[in-house]
């Protein structure tokens, strides 16, 4: 389980690191954090002959915290987001989502552009991306440009960034402030060890509106089949009723008919499929409290 | 003076070492002139070699040679059984290569020697293999089917039956009051090292000595296979134990690369280092535990045993490993656990499989035969109204009944007996420490999204006989004594405990024992090593005889020097005096040198109880330890500081086996888990809850320190009590677990069975 041989650059441009990922055509990679590209290359499932790493590209480790929303650097590190104070009314949602990723050491180095670009389907961050409707601005060797969460991830491992692209920020769309008593969030995971990857996690959100009724629902999973995804039509049953203990049950019930697990060494999918609905109810009863 | 070192929480000397970073473990070794080798495994599981062409790899730059067996004529050596070496097996044993079939995904094909171990990696890519699938026996099931034969000169999968034997069961299971029969199965899990193995041989051509490195466990043993495989007299070789990072059973057998490193450093004359990475220590290390019960238990109506019967079978992996039979005897022979149980008939099974070959891993057998009996005990006291506690109080072996003889194991012929103890004072304390009376009124109650249960189990852990140990004691030129011993250490703390016995014995001051060697073959004449929690046992007895003759060897010279009888000559930690006062300083007899051996045929016998309060979350089949105790009584702790470490160590282990780790295969054999994302090892946030109690109330009869073999306690019984807890919270659903681990998927099956059963009534 050793490295297979590469170059390594270090660029202090973000100009000249897409220029030497486009010189490569494919058989270059970032390297950010490290945390999943090296296990990779160390299984010899990855094999670039080319590592640019990123670790010096001027501002790429801010977190803004705006009136347009949050701004995840594509360097800034899971300890970032979590010893950020602001974050906790900024976008709470995100705070407690990021709280599940990893462990110490590898919350010390792990990345938001690493994990999105990495999209692994039970990541807690594209989950996040993905049903705040974020966008995520990245620099090619054709110019920058912005690809919104849900045109992002294509599946297993796989996204719509091009091979001489880099991510730069995730923006996410702004947390009501003056609202805040009226958005109602929940997140909920399962995973079999503290800092696991999930089984499966759940992110809610929605608005309630001036008679209690809950209007603008979100709700995304992720560790359930090859992406994080939205569930639509659970979001609609939502939509317009009062959230309580018997909205809550037939959503979970929706929830459960509404995805589709496959089975793998951890978890049955008749139990995956179980378990979202069980994540969803806990979610919803947890933003409603 | 009187030392009371022996009973005294002791600090470990081997940390001191550890913690500065100077502890040296087989990698930190890198003589000049080394190659590093890496190993070519098969990714088939069942298969004959067409060919393995290694043209290719050689031509990589820093690839040194690739051996394959082709390079061994006369072909690959045979790697024995150490323990229960029948005739039976032999066709079953695992040659150190393969060379003609492969058996299991991760059997070696080929060694690289290169310059680097990446640069070795490259190369097994460029190795072509050839292999002729066959199709896979993935399980016991399969096996039994003998329609795929592994070893087709043999005709049948399954290399032995074990029968373990006790009055005559079959009579009074025909007129039994009550029977209850169940099928239960244990998951395949293995004693995972985190410092992995590692082999580094060194070929001195000149003087045709051979020095192997990263011994542990057995070195005398082990020396003995390689000189007959490898053609050199026993003492041409030497193995040095370095320190050693974990053993739990697995570590420290002869395994192939035992033989393939030290052979690579005599085919190339140079020194070559193998070092297992995680992936093979997954997949090349023994494999543990995979058993299936079918049992049938039969009680008078007041819960008495009267008699257990039934078939146990065991996925073996592909190969009869040195000590591979020990689990599947294990698992008949101590079905009974602490229980009376006057008729016994158990055959257990031993089904070759396409799977990682199996060997011992810490409570061989008794993790698995404690959870059948543990859960079945608690099924019984349901169905006969009776309070499991009581049932159990009712059918302990008592102190009267001490020496107790268990079933006689076939065709071994091995016959057993516990050597003392009050088992039910251990399951009472156990009651009293968890507060039984307060927390029992939880059982099966739901509290938020969770249901709370108790569960209890008892266990006898067996340790220590077998063959000799010896201990050597040499007095310094600075008046300290150095202790050497063939027994190793595995991380267990041995060097405290044997200071602590050596420091007692000639009451002498800790500082005064300056050193003690073990594992290496040249300290003492002859040893044995590490297993069956024995070191204390038989090490420290050794240690204790050493000590005796090494004051008489002081005595001896003293009278000669002082003029008196040796009688009548004192020994203090700077003097030796006669008589009449007449004395000269003991660092004179510099030099002087005794040993010492125990040899004992029976088992110590410590025993304990477990109980353990747990939530579970009937919806996504979570559990949760809130309290965790167990209680073993050891006869005698020399120290209560390491072995508090055994104790929740070896606990830690067992609950990863009962509720996290699972070595999985798919119906071709293609090996699921080979990384620690697969594989769930506990840890440390996993189990936070977990306390201990040590007894010293009887202390053993058969060896001179009273001590019994105490590190398997934690893990023994922690199936059965976690799964016994599962099946209290879940009372409701009327579940009965039946499998470990015990995973979140299987809790919500059975829950969802039980509600799905309770809607149709
Ligand atoms: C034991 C363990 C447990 C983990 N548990 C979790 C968990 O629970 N939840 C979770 O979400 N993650 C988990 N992770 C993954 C961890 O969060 C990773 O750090 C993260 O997924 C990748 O970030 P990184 O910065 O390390 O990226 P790297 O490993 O450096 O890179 C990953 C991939 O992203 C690409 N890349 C990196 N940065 C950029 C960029 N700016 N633009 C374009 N491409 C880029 C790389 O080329 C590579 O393909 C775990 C990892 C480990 C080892």
């Amino acid at each position: 389980m050793k490295l297979p041989q590469f170059e390594y650059a270090c660029p202090t441009t973000l100009h000249d690191a897409v220029a030497l990922l486009a010189a490569r055509a494919g058989d270059a990679k970032a390297l950010a954090g490290g945390q999943s590209l090296m296990p990779m290359m160390a299984f010899r499932i990855a094999q670039p002959a080319l590592l640019v790493d990123l670790r010096k590209l001027p501002g790429l480790r801010e977190i803004k915290v705006s009136g347009d929303g949050v701004r995840l650097g594509a360097m800034v590190r899971w300890r970032d987001i979590e010893d950020d104070a602001r974050l906790a009314s900024a976008h709470p949602l995100l705070k407690a989502a990021i709280a599940h990723v990893a462990h110490y050491q590898i919350r010390n180095r792990g990345t938001v552009g690493g994990s999105l670009a990495h999209a692994d389907p039970a990541a807690e961050l594209p989950g996040i991306a993905l049903t705040c409707e974020a966008e995520i601005a990245v620099m090619g060797k054709g110019g920058a440009r912005t690809i919104k969460a849900t045109d992002f991830f294509l599946g297993a491992l796989t996204t719509a960034l091009e091979a001489d692209e880099i991510i730069t920020e995730l923006r996410l769309p702004p947390w009501p402030q003056e609202r805040a008593k009226s958005r109602r969030w929940g997140f909920q995971e399962f995973a079999r060890r503290r800092g696991d990857f999930a089984m499966a996690g759940v992110a809610a959100f929605y608005d309630l509106d001036n008679s209690n009724k809950a209007m603008n629902t979100h709700i995304g999973v992720i560790g359930i089949g090859d992406r994080p995804h939205r569930l639509p039509a659970v979001e609609a049953m939502l939509n317009g009723r009062a959230i309580d203990d018997a909205s809550i049950e037939r959503v979970a019930a929706a929830t459960s008919a509404a995805v589709e697990p496959q089975d793998d060494i951890h978890a049955s999918a008749a139990y995956r499929r179980a378990l979202v609905g069980t994540l969803v109810e806990r979610a919803l009863t947890s933003a409603a409290a | 003076m009187k030392n009371t070192f022996i009973g005294s929480p002791v600090e470990r000397r081997e940390d001191l070492r550890f913690l500065r970073g100077r502890g040296q473990y087989v990698d930190d070794l890198a003589p000049e002139g080394l190659l590093y080798a890496v190993i070519l495994r098969s990714s088939v599981a069942h298969g004959r070699i067409v060919s393995v062409d290694t043209k290719a790899a050689l031509k990589i730059p820093g690839v040194h040679a690739v051996i394959t067996a082709n390079d061994m004529p006369g072909g690959p050596p045979i790697i024995p059984m150490r323990l229960q070496p029948l005739p039976e097996f032999k066709p079953f044993e695992q040659p150190v290569i393969a060379s003609t079939k492969v058996r299991y995904v991760g059997e070696p094909l080929a060694v690289v020697l290169a310059k680097s171990v990446a640069i070795g990696e490259d190369a097994l890519e460029a190795i072509e293999v050839e292999i002729e699938s066959l199709p896979a026996v993935a399980d016991w099931h399969v096996a039994a089917k003998n329609k795929n034969i592994l070893f087709e000169s043999q005709g049948t999968n399954r290399s032995l039956v074990f029968e373990a034997r006790k009055g005559d069961a079959d009579v009074i299971f025909a007129s039994a009051p009550y029977v209850r029969r169940e099928k239960m199965r244990t998951g395949r899990h293995y004693g995972l090292t985190l410092e992995p193995r590692g082999v580094m041989a060194e070929w001195d051509a000149a003087r045709g000595r051979l020095t192997v490195s990263g011994a542990a466990k057995v070195p005398f043993f082990n020396r003995r296979i390689l000189a007959k495989q490898i053609n050199l007299p026993e003492d041409s070789i030497d193995m040095v134990e370095n320190d050693v990072g974990g053993g739990y059973g697995a570590r420290g057998e002869f395994y192939p690369e035992d033989f393939l490193i030290p052979f690579a450093a005599r085919h190339v004359n140079r020194p070559v280092k193998w070092i297992e990475d995680r992936r093979e220590n997954l997949m090349a290390m023994n494999h543990a535990r995979e058993t299936e019960a079918e049992l049938e238990v039969a009680c008078a109506s007041d819960g008495t045993l009267l008699a257990i019967r039934g078939e146990i079978h065991t996925d073996m992996g592909a190969y009869m490993r040195t000590n591979g039979a020990v689990g599947a005897r294990n698992v008949a022979q101590f079905l009974s656990g602490p229980y009376r149980v006057p008729h016994i008939k158990i055959d257990s099974s031993l089904w070759m499989t396409n799977k990682t070959p199996v060997g011992t891993y810490r409570g061989p057998g008794r993790f698995e035969s404690s959870f059948y009996i543990e859960r079945m005990l608690d099924m019984i006291a349901g169905d006969l109204g009776i309070d499991r506690v009581e049932l159990r109080r009712r059918n302990l072996v008592t102190a009267a009944e001490q020496p107790y003889s268990i079933a006689t194991i076939q065709p071994t012929n091995a016959t057993d007996q516990y050597d003392s103890g009050d088992y039910r004072a251990t399951l009472d304390r156990v009651l009293k420490e968890i507060n039984w009376p307060e927390v029992s009124k939880l059982q099966g109650k739901l509290i938020g999204e969770k249901y709370h249960g108790l569960g209890v189990a008892c266990f006898v852990e067996g340790g220590a006989a077998g063959p000799k140990e010896t201990a050597r004691l040499e007095l310094n030129d600075d008046g300290t004594v150095s202790v050497f011993l063939g027994t190793s250490s595995v991380g267990q703390g041995v060097e405290t405990v044997f200071a602590q016995i050596a420091a007692d014995a000639l009451e002498w001051p800790m500082e005064r024992i300056r050193h003690v060697h073990h594992g290496s073959t040249s300290y003492v004449s002859d040893g044995y090593g590490a297993y069956h929690s024995r070191s204390t046992v038989m090490g420290g007895s050794a240690v204790l005889e050493a000590t005796n003759h090494f004051q008489a060897a002081i005595r001896e010279a003293g009278a000669k020097r002082l003029k008196c009888e040796a009688a009548a000559v004192k020994i203090d930690p700077d003097n030796v005096s006669g008589p009449d006062g007449q004395s000269f300083p003991l660092k004179e007899l510099a030099g002087l040198t005794a040993e010492g051996a125990f040899l004992n045929k029976k088992h110590t016998y410590s025993y304990g109880a477990h109980a353990v309060h747990v939530t579970v979350d009937p919806k996504i089949g979570r559990i949760e330890i809130i309290d965790y105790v167990l209680v073993q009584d050891v006869g005698r702790a020399v120290n209560p500081l390491t072995l508090r470490g055994q104790m929740i160590g070896s606990l830690v282990q067992g609950l990863g086996g009962a509720v996290l780790e699972h070595l999985q295969y798919d119906e071709d054999g293609q090996f699921l888990t080979a990384s620690l994302a697969d594989y769930l090892l506990p840890t440390a946030s996993d189990f936070p809850n977990l306390r201990c109690v040590i007894l010293e109330d009887y202390p053993s009869p058969i060896n001179p320190l009273s001590v019994k073999g105490a590190g398997e306690g934690g893990i023994v019984a922690a199936g059965g009590a976690i799964a016994n807890a599962v099946a209290n919270a879940l009372q409701s659903f009327g579940v009965e677990p039946r499998q470990l681990p015990l995973t979140p998927t299987y809790i919500w099956e059975l829950v969802q069975a039980g509600r799905q059963k309770q809607a149709a009534e």
